[in-house]
C-alpha cells in the first residue's frame, strides 16, 4: 500500500511550526518510514508545479500554518484545500491569527507608512513604496498585494481540524500525526492536539481563592517576592490561564511568567478577550467603584494582553474605524 | 475583499522570488530577488507594554526567536537604563550560545549542507535532510537530531519554551539556574563541543576534500567585495550577545566601530519599488545601486562577515579553526560567499566552547537573575548578532513604558543588497545562451543559501529557505522559461 502523503506549508507565519515539527526528533525517522512528506518548503526542494499537477485530494493531510496576509497566501490556501483530503489549520496563526493578527489593530496603510516613510532608518525623504507592478528596463516585476487585515485559515477555506499552540508542542504534534497515520482522527471540525479543560488545570501552582487588590507588571515585581508555588494570578500577575485551552503543559507559569493564551480559548468560549476581561474583572476584591477603576487601570494593555493570540479570530477581529 | 491585479504566474508558494531577464543573445541582462511579504510588526507593537516586547517580537521568526527575545530584552534594559547583574547577563548569553549551536546545526545539516553532501545538481527529491541521512548514515542523523533536541530541551528549561522562549525580560531572566540544572547544561555542553569538532571534520571531508567544491567556493561567480559588519567584544573578538558594531571595508580596514545606540548615524535603509524588503547601506556612502566595491554602501552581515571584522575568536579551538580558514583562503577579509558555510561551523564550535565557559562560572547559579528597574523608561537601542546577521531593536516609550515607536533592522535585511548581487552574478555566470536547467537553478539558489537568509525575519514574515520561482525572459520581455521549486 502506498504511504499516505503529507504536506507542511507556511503562509504568513514565522517558521516556528516547522521547527516544532522537527522537534519530534527521532520520531521524524518513524514519520519518514510511515508517510511521504511531499511538500515542505522549509526543508525540501519540492517543486510547486508538482503540487499543481497533483489530482484533487491527492495529498492525504496538509498541516497549514500561518495566517492569510496577502494574495499569495490566499491562492495557496485555496490550492492546498483542493489538493488535500484533510486540511489542518496548524498552529495559532492558521487557527486564530496569533500575534501577527495584532496587525488588525492597525491598518495596512499605517504599516506601509511606518516601514517606508516614518521609520528613522529609512532614507530621508523617501517616497518609494513597493508596487504591485514595476517596469524595469529589462522587464516587468510584480509583487502580491497585501490584504487589509490578517485572517485565520478557516475564514478563507473550509478547514477540517484546528490545532492551536504557538507553536504546538512537539508531543501534541506527534500525537496528531500518529492519529492521522492510523486513521484515528476525531470527527471533522474537532480541535486536535489539546488536553481537556484549561491551562490552570495543567498548572502545578497551587490555587486558592482569587481576590486581587492590585495588578503588577511582571518586570516590576521583585523576583524574590514571587512565590514559586502559588498561582501567579493570585499574586497579582496577569495570567490568561483560566480561559485558555490546556495542551501545552502550562509552560509559561513554570518560569514565573503568566500565560498569554497561545493555545486558544478553552471549550465553550466564543470570544477569548471578552471571557478573560470578565474572568479577571470578577476576581477584583472591591465594591468601591473608584477603587475598582484604579485596579482595572493597572491592566495596562487589555486588548493586546487578552487578545494576544486570538484577535483575528475573535468576534470583532479588527479595529473598527 | 479588494480585488488585486496580479499576474497568476507570480502567485507562488514562496516568500522569495527571483526574476532573471535575458538579452537577445540569451545572456543575463539583469536579475532580481524579490521579497513579497510584510507583516508589520513595528506598527502593531505601538501601544504594547515594553516588557511584553520580548514575548511579541519572537513571532517575527520561529527559527531564531531567541535572537529577537535577546535583542528585545536588551532594548528593554536600555529603555529602563538598567545595568544587568553579572549572573543575569551570563544566563542570557548562555541561553543564546546554546541556541547558536542548534541554529547553525540546522542550517548546515538541513538547509545549506544538502547541496554539498548530495551535490548541487543531485535530483531535487534527494537534496534535503532525509537525503543526507540516507547518504551519510542514520547514526549521524541521530547525532544531529539528538544535539538539536538536547539544545531545545535546555532552552525550554531556561526560557520556558523550546520554540518561542519567554525567559529574557527587562532586568534579566525570569528564573535562575539551579546547581542541578547547571550540571545538566555542562554535560550537554561537553557533547556540543564534540559535535562542533565533528561537524568541522565532516566539512573538511565532504567539502574541502572535494576539489570541485573548493574551486566553486573560490570562483569569481561567488565572490563580492563588499563591506562587512559584526559585533565584537573589547578585544575585537566575535561576540554574539554584546559589544560594539564593527564595520570593515573590502580591503579589511576599519570603516567604523560604533555603539548600538548610534546605529542611525551609520546605517540607512533604501527602498526599491519591486521588493517589500528594504536595502540597508552604510549611511556615509549611501545607496549607489546594486554594485559592490568600496564606493558602494552595500555590506554583508553573516557568519563570514563576523569573522572578517574580528581579530579572532575568544575560545581556543574555534580560534585555531579561524586561523586555519584564513590561512587556507589567503587571509582577511574573505569575500567568497560560499566560505560562509565554513565560518558558520567555526562559530558553532565557538558557541559550544563559550557555553562551557559560561556554565562553568560559579556565579551562573547566583541569585541575581533579574533586577527591577528603578528609572523612568524612555528610549533604547540594542544589538545582538542573530545567526543571519546583526539585529537591531530600537524602542521609544512613554513614561509608563508603553511603546510609542519600534524600529527593527534584522539579520537578513542587512544582506538584501549582497544577496541580490550574489544571485545576479551566479545567474549571469551560469546561464549562457538561454540554457537553463534544474542544476543551474539550484546553483542560483546556492548563491543566496550561503547567507542562510530568513526573509521571514527580514519582512517580519518567514521563510528561511525560500521556495523559488525563476522566470527567464528574452529581451522583448517574453517569458521563455518558468521554473519553480
Amino acid at each position: 500500500m502506498a504511504k499516505p502523503k503529507f504536506a507542511v506549508y507556511w503562509a504568513a507565519s514565522c517558521g516556528g511550526c516547522e521547527i516544532a515539527f522537527l522537534d519530534i526528533r527521532e520520531k521524524i525517522l518513524d514519520f519518514d518510514a510511515a508517510a511521504d512528506l511531499v511538500f515542505c518548503p522549509c526543508i525540501m526542494d519540492t517543486k510547486y508545479k508538482d503540487i499543481e499537477a497533483m489530482a484533487d485530494g491527492e495529498i492525504d493531510v496538509t498541516l497549514f500554518n500561518g495566517g492569510i496576509r496577502n494574495e499569495e497566501n490566499l491562492h495557496i490556501a485555496r490550492l492546498l484545500r483542493q489538493k488535500s483530503k484533510t486540511l489542518v489549520a496548524f498552529g495559532s496563526c492558521a487557527s486564530e491569527g496569533c500575534i501577527p493578527g495584532l496587525a488588525n489593530l492597525t491598518t495596512r496603510e499605517e504599516i506601509l507608512d511606518y516601514v517606508y516613510h516614518r521609520s528613522p532608518s529609512v532614507e530621508p525623504g523617501n517616497d518609494v513604496v513597493p508596487q504591485m507592478v514595476t517596469d524595469t528596463p529589462e522587464g516587468r516585476l510584480t509583487l502580491p498585494a497585501m490584504h487589509e487585515v490578517l485572517k485565520p485559515l478557516d475564514q478563507v477555506v473550509d478547514v477540517d481540524y484546528r490545532m492551536t499552540g504557538c507553536p504546538p508542542v512537539a508531543e501534541q504534534i506527534w500525537a496528531v500525526a500518529e492519529a492521522a497515520l492510523t486513521g484515528k482522527l476525531p470527527p471533522k471540525g474537532s480541535l486536535v492536539g489539546v488536553n481537556p479543560k484549561t491551562v490552570c488545570d495543567e498548572c502545578k501552582r497551587t490555587k486558592e481563592e482569587k481576590k486581587i487588590k492590585s495588578f503588577r507588571r511582571p518586570h516590576l515585581v521583585d523576583p524574590r517576592s514571587i512565590d514559586p508555588q502559588k498561582c501567579l494570578l493570585e499574586q497579582g500577575i496577569i495570567c490568561n490561564g483560566p480561559a485558555i485551552h490546556a495542551g501545552c503543559g502550562a509552560l509559561c507559569p513554570q518560569v514565573n511568567l503568566g500565560c498569554r493564551g497561545c493555545y486558544g480559548p478553552a471549550e465553550g468560549i466564543q470570544d477569548v478577550g471578552a471571557k478573560l476581561a470578565g474572568a479577571i474583572g470578577s476576581i477584583i476584591d472591591s465594591d468601591d467603584p473608584a477603587e475598582i477603576e484604579k485596579i482595572v487601570a493597572e491592566i495596562v494593555d487589555p486588548v493586546g494582553t487578552f487578545y494576544r493570540f486570538g484577535l483575528a479570530g475573535s468576534l470583532v477581529g479588527r479595529r473598527l474605524k | 475583499m479588494k480585488t488585486i491585479t496580479i499576474d497568476p504566474i507570480t502567485r507562488l508558494e514562496g516568500h522569495g522570488k527571483i526574476s532573471i531577464f535575458l538579452d537577445d543573445a540569451g545572456n543575463v541582462a539583469n536579475a532580481y530577488l524579490q521579497v513579497p511579504e510584510l507583516r508589520g510588526f513595528e506598527q502593531f507593537c505601538v501601544g504594547r507594554p515594553v516588557e511584553e516586547m520580548p514575548r511579541i517580537t519572537t513571532r517575527i521568526c520561529g527559527v531564531c526567536p531567541e535572537a529577537h527575545m535577546m535583542a528585545s530584552a536588551k532594548a528593554c534594559d536600555a529603555v529602563y537604563h538598567i545595568d544587568l547583574p553579572r549572573t543575569a547577563r551570563m544566563l542570557r548569553e548562555l541561553l543564546y550560545v546554546i541556541f547558536y549551536v542548534t541554529d547553525h546545526a540546522t542550517h548546515f545539516y538541513a538547509l545549506g549542507g544538502p547541496d554539498f553532501v548530495m551535490g548541487p545538481d543531485a535530483p531535487a527529491a534527494q537534496r534535503n535532510i532525509l537525503g543526507v541521512v540516507h547518504k551519510v548514515g542514520v547514526e549521524i542523523g541521530r547525532k544531529v537530531i539528538g544535539m538539536r533536541g538536547a539544545c531545545h530541551e535546555l532552552i525550554k528549561m531556561m526560557g520556558g519554551k523550546a520554540v518561542h522562549p519567554i525567559g529574557a525580560m527587562p532586568g534579566g531572566m525570569s528564573k535562575g539556574l539551579s546547581r542541578e540544572e547547571r550540571d545538566e547544561v555542562v554535560k550537554v555542553g561537553k557533547e556540543a563541543v564534540e559535535f562542533g569538532k565533528f561537524s568541522i571534520g565532516l566539512f573538511n571531508q565532504i567539502v574541502l576534500g572535494n576539489k570541485a567544491y573548493v574551486d566553486l567556493i573560490l570562483s569569481d561567480s561567488f565572490t563580492h567585495r563588499t563591506y562587512n559588519m559584526g559585533l565584537v567584544d573589547e578585544h575585537n573578538h566575535v561576540n554574539f550577545y554584546d559589544g560594539d558594531v564593527r564595520v570593515t571595508g573590502p580591503d579589511g580596514a576599519e570603516h567604523a566601530k560604533f555603539k548600538p545606540a548610534d546605529y542611525l548615524e551609520y546605517i540607512v535603509e533604501h527602498v526599491e519599488p519591486w521588493s517589500y524588503l528594504k536595502f540597508p547601506v552604510l549611511r556615509k556612502i549611501g545607496w549607489q545601486g546594486l554594485v559592490d566595491g568600496p564606493e558602494s554602501g552595500i555590506y554583508k552581515a553573516t557568519p563570514l562577515s563576523r569573522l572578517n571584522v574580528s581579530d579572532g575568536m575568544a575560545t581556543p579551538l574555534a580560534n585555531e579553526e579561524h586561523d586555519r580558514m584564513y590561512k587556507t583562503l589567503g587571509g582577511k577579509p574573505v569575500h567568497q560567499t560560499l566560505a560562509t558555510h565554513w565560518a558558520r561551523l567555526i562559530e558553532l564550535l565557538y558557541a559550544a566552547e563559550r557555553w562551557i565557559e559560561l556554565a562553568g562560572d560559579p556565579e551562573i547559579t547566583g541569585p541575581e537573575h533579574r533586577v527591577v528597574p528603578d528609572k523612568t523608561p524612555d528610549e533604547g537601542v540594542a544589538v545582538v548578532e542573530a545567526p543571519r546577521g546583526t539585529l537591531f531593536h530600537h524602542y521609544k516609550t512613554d513614561k509608563n513604558g508603553i511603546v510609542q515607536e519600534a524600529n527593527l533592522i534584522v539579520g537578513t535585511t542587512n544582506n538584501n543588497g549582497a544577496i541580490n548581487l550574489s544571485v545576479k552574478k551566479a545567474a549571469t555566470d551560469f546561464i549562457k545562451n538561454g540554457e537553463v536547467n534544474d542544476g543551474v537553478l539550484n546553483i542560483v539558489e546556492m548563491a543566496f543559501r550561503a547567507y542562510d537568509p530568513c526573509f521571514g525575519c527580514a519582512t517580519h514574515a518567514w521563510p528561511g529557505q525560500a521556495p523559488m520561482h525563476v522566470r527567464v525572459y528574452d529581451h522583448g520581455g517574453t517569458l521563455v522559461r518558468d521554473l519553480k521549486r
